[in-house]
């Protein structure tokens, strides 16, 4: 945007010598930048073991904790559906197993992988650790604040475990909690379970607020010398624009959190309308359950770009890196993200057009919806040329991205089916969408979390993670997702509604009995192979080999740090200044096929680079 | 448009200049403390919760099955056995912004150094956000006493009640945090915190008088809100 090399397209090689080292600065202009607006961070130091690892200030820790945390979670939701798919591959097998147990397993692993796992495990877990670190700074801005983020979700995450051990177990109305089904008795969970829920929900999104205040301030105050918006790893694009749609949608489910506890507790009849009961009229009358669906997925439709963006954001940065090229079309992703995430919220109706809207709202919701396939299309594309003529590295990280690509690609196909009212409509309810929406963001936000565990921790833990395990883990799990989904399609295009307990004598019991405990096998497997990774990583910490500081050879600043892993305050006495984006993958003439962003243009005389 | 200046900060002229300062490094909005961007980001959040709420407030209200109850009655107050409509309301209206004037006022003195002044004003702007949630403490109780519950009131819809005491109770909420911390800013700014550069209590971090702009920021947005609550709960 606006820089110092107004007259320059690019850097012309001036010497037929290449240089390295900063010897010798060929145009001292091309060299400048803009000095220090901020001063240095105030940074607190812990002293205690409580001050460094508990109630820690430093967003590194603070990543970490949330990621565990989230683990943790994600673990107790891949257990559920483990019980889930046994009831329905081998109905009646688990004795325990009556159909409230499975409505509440089927509410929980929902509400705990969409918003307990993914968004606290990319924005808190990927956001914490990497923004500062690639935006060249000290730490977030307000570390306090970011530290009672985190125990906020902690205690979000307490609440929502503790409704597992309450009279009346959790809530089972579906992760949707729609009412007025929701609150009434006769659904598992009405009482207490629901409670804990509603509760927890709005508890993780104050935490929230706070840790997504400072992730925007980070990003938009904080950045180091030389590092434009244009220069920033697309990771760092795609978590913040995530975090802007959550810090404007959350809002939405904590105002639909404190109606609906509201309606429970006190009776009030936001979304409950005259209801009948065994021929006598309840309390409750003259409230609108659409006005709580509305409100959900106006924060529903979001959340699934809340937790895609930061997903593509990560997934363009490994496949630069693994590729050895720069990213195709740099701007283009950037826009993409920003679009996506603008359009994300105009077309939260698209998951109601059964529930009795106007048609004429259906056909609005349906063209936005499509529209949005336009911005997502442009970044499969991209990431496919990036990949085009690269120096690839068929290493585990790269397999996790292509698996991605293909994973989102499917789900976004089937995307296009749902997003048209008269083809909705037949789907709505049945396996298809499941198959739907778990490609498109479950396995493939997956996958690139995956990329990233095994990208990132040589620089959480300065060891490597062992690639052969790395590899058994990507192709059991992608071979492994695919029996799982693939299947699920067709199980919808016969008609098998989702959410049913069994299937009692219905005309499916015949063709999808086999498809049921094949897809049931399949996800035990994948489940279990998840903890392939667990094992590689505690064999790691114990006996893995040393990672040498930025072993994939990559440009941005995190791997740039004083130490590895970095301390506290990140980068030593002084912080690192920028002089290019970090895509400067096999650049003609230079002398590593990788130029880091802290290079200036005058150590890299040789060499013709475009201008960032 | 001219050059302007914003804390030794030059910003260029025009769409352009605009955009060249956003896409520069280090800082998109130019010479903005973290905080006072937080907080707008913050406060640009909590408009879209108000939103939801007096969005909802509106939906509930236009389809209700039974009337709503008449609010110039429900809402006025008997004096000398007469009603006067709005008039606990128009009281309650002015104590709070007239307590966003003297929170302005605050803002001055304090980036003018002059701590005695800024003290009192802080404390005024607090003594006149406590007296606001005390009269909203008088009208809650008023309707309780009358039967308005969120469940149900004699008047008519239920929703009513339900919206009244959720919405109000939300912004009543919001002045209450308001006040605590305006009491915690009393207390910093006569100390002479911002002076000493004494670190905070729990972040461990020097203050500044920018802290009590940041305050402000919140309190005129919590008046801001208030406008809209009193158009909508009131006028409607």
């Amino acid at each position: 945007m606006s820089d110092e090399y107004d007259n320059n397209k690019s850097y012309q090689a001036q010497s037929s010598e290449v240089i390295d080292g900063s010897t010798g600065s060929v145009n001292p202009d091309i060299d400048y930048v803009r000095p220090a607006e901020v001063g240095e961070q105030d940074l607190y130091h812990g002293h205690s073991f409580i001050e460094k690892w508990v109630f820690c200030q430093d967003a590194k820790v603070i990543g970490v904790q949330y990621f565990l945390t989230a683990v943790f979670t994600g673990i107790v939701g891949l257990i559920l559906s483990w019980l889930m798919r046994l009831q329905l591959g081998f109905p009646g097998l688990a004795g325990f197993m009556t159909a409230e147990h499975y409505y509440q397993f089927v509410t929980m692993h929902g509400m705990i992988m969409v918003v307990y796992f993914l968004t606290a495990l990319f924005l808190g877990g990927f956001g914490n650790y990497l923004i500062p670190l690639m935006v060249g700074a000290r730490d977030m801005v307000f570390p306090y604040v970011n530290m009672l983020s985190f125990w906020m979700f902690f205690v979000a995450v307490a609440v929502l475990m503790a409704s597992f051990f309450v009279p009346g177990g959790p809530t089972g109305a579906g992760w949707t909690l729609y009412p007025p089904q929701t609150i009434l008795e006769g659904t598992p969970g009405s009482g207490m379970g629901i409670l804990l829920m509603l509760i927890s929900l709005s508890l993780f999104v104050i935490g929230f607020t706070m840790g997504g205040l400072n992730y925007m301030i980070t990003i938009l105050q904080a950045r180091t010398r030389g590092m434009t918006l244009m220069r920033m790893p697309l990771t760092v694009w795609g978590i913040f624009t995530a975090t802007v749609l959550a810090m404007l949608a959350f809002p939405a489910l904590l105002v639909s959190a404190i109606m609906m506890t509201l309606d429970k507790v006190l009776q009030t009849s936001f979304f409950m309308p005259t209801i009948l009961k065994a021929g006598e009229v309840l309390e409750y009358g003259g409230g609108s359950p659409i006005l709580f669906q509305h409100l959900f997925w106006f924060f529903g439709h979001p959340e699934v770009y809340i937790v895609a963006l930061p997903a593509f954001g990560i997934v363009s940065d490994l496949i630069s890196v693994h590729a050895r090229k720069n990213i195709f079309g740099y701007r283009m992703m950037v826009w993409a993200i920003v679009g996506i995430g603008g359009l994300s919220f105009f077309v939260w109706a698209h998951h109601m057009y059964v529930s009795g809207m106007n048609p004429w709202f259906g056909f609005f919701f349906a063209t936005t919806t499509l529209i949005i396939a336009v911005p997502t299309a442009m970044k499969v594309y991209n990431w496919i040329l990036t990949l085009w003529r690269g120096n690839i590295r068929i290493n585990t990280v790269m397999l996790w991205c292509l698996g991605f690509i293909v994973t989102f690609v499917n789900g976004g196909i089937t995307g296009i089916f749902l997003g048209n009212v008269s083809v909705d409509v037949p789907l709505s309810d049945t396996y298809f969408v499941i198959a739907h929406f778990h490609m498109v963001m479950g396995i493939a936000p997956l996958m690139v979390i995956m990329g990233a565990v095994y990208h990132w921790f040589p620089l959480v833990a300065g060891k490597m993670l062992h690639e052969g395990l790395g590899k058994w883990h990507f192709w059991i799990t992608f071979l492994g997702a695919y029996s799982i989904y693939f299947p699920m399609h067709y199980l919808g295009f016969i008609g098998v509604p989702r959410r049913y307990f069994e299937m009692y004598d219905s005309p499916y019991m015949t063709s999808a009995v086999g498809m049921n405990e094949f897809i049931s096998i399949a996800a035990f497997i994948v489940g279990a192979a998840q903890f392939i990774l667990v094992f590689n990583i505690i064999k790691t910490l114990k006996t893995g080999k040393k990672a040498e500081q930025n072993p994939w050879k990559a440009n941005s600043l995190e791997w740039y740090t004083s130490t590895v892993p970095p301390e506290h305050g990140n980068f030593g006495e002084r912080l690192p200044v920028v002089h290019r984006w970090p895509y400067d993958f096999s650049v003609p003439g230079a002398k590593d096929d990788f130029i880091p962003q802290t290079t200036a243009p005058s150590e890299v005389i040789h060499t013709e680079v475009e201008k960032t | 448009m001219s050059e302007q200046k914003i804390d030794g900060f030059e910003l260029k002229p025009g769409f352009k200049g605009m955009a060249s300062d956003t896409g520069s490094d280090q800082t998109m909005f130019k010479g903005v403390h973290w905080g006072k961007a937080m907080m707008w980001i913050f406060l640009l959040s909590d408009t879209f919760v108000f939103s939801c709420f007096l969005i909802s407030y509106m939906k509930g209200r236009g389809s209700t099955i039974v009337d709503w109850p008449n609010t110039s009655e429900v809402f006025s107050l008997y004096v000398g056995g007469v009603p006067v409509p709005l008039l606990l309301i128009a009281i309650m209206t002015f104590v709070l912004i007239t307590s966003s004037g003297t929170m302005a006022l605050a803002v001055k003195y304090g980036y003018e150094k002059n701590r005695k002044m800024c003290g009192w004003l802080i404390l005024a702007t607090a003594v006149g956000g406590l007296t606001f949630v005390g009269m909203q403490v008088f009208e809650w109780s008023k309707l309780i006493h009358e039967g308005v519950r969120p469940w149900g009131n004699p008047f008519g819809a239920s929703q009513f009640g339900s919206f009244f005491f959720m919405i109000t109770g939300f912004h009543g909420f919001h002045v209450s945090i308001g006040v605590i911390f305006l009491f915690i800013y009393t207390y910093k700014v006569f100390a002479g915190h911002y002076e000493s550069k004494k670190r905070g209590w729990f972040t461990k971090m020097k203050g500044d008088y920018v802290e009590i702009e940041i305050l402000g920021l919140y309190w005129h947005f919590v008046d801001l809100v208030w406008v809209f609550i009193f158009a909508f709960f009131y006028l409607w």
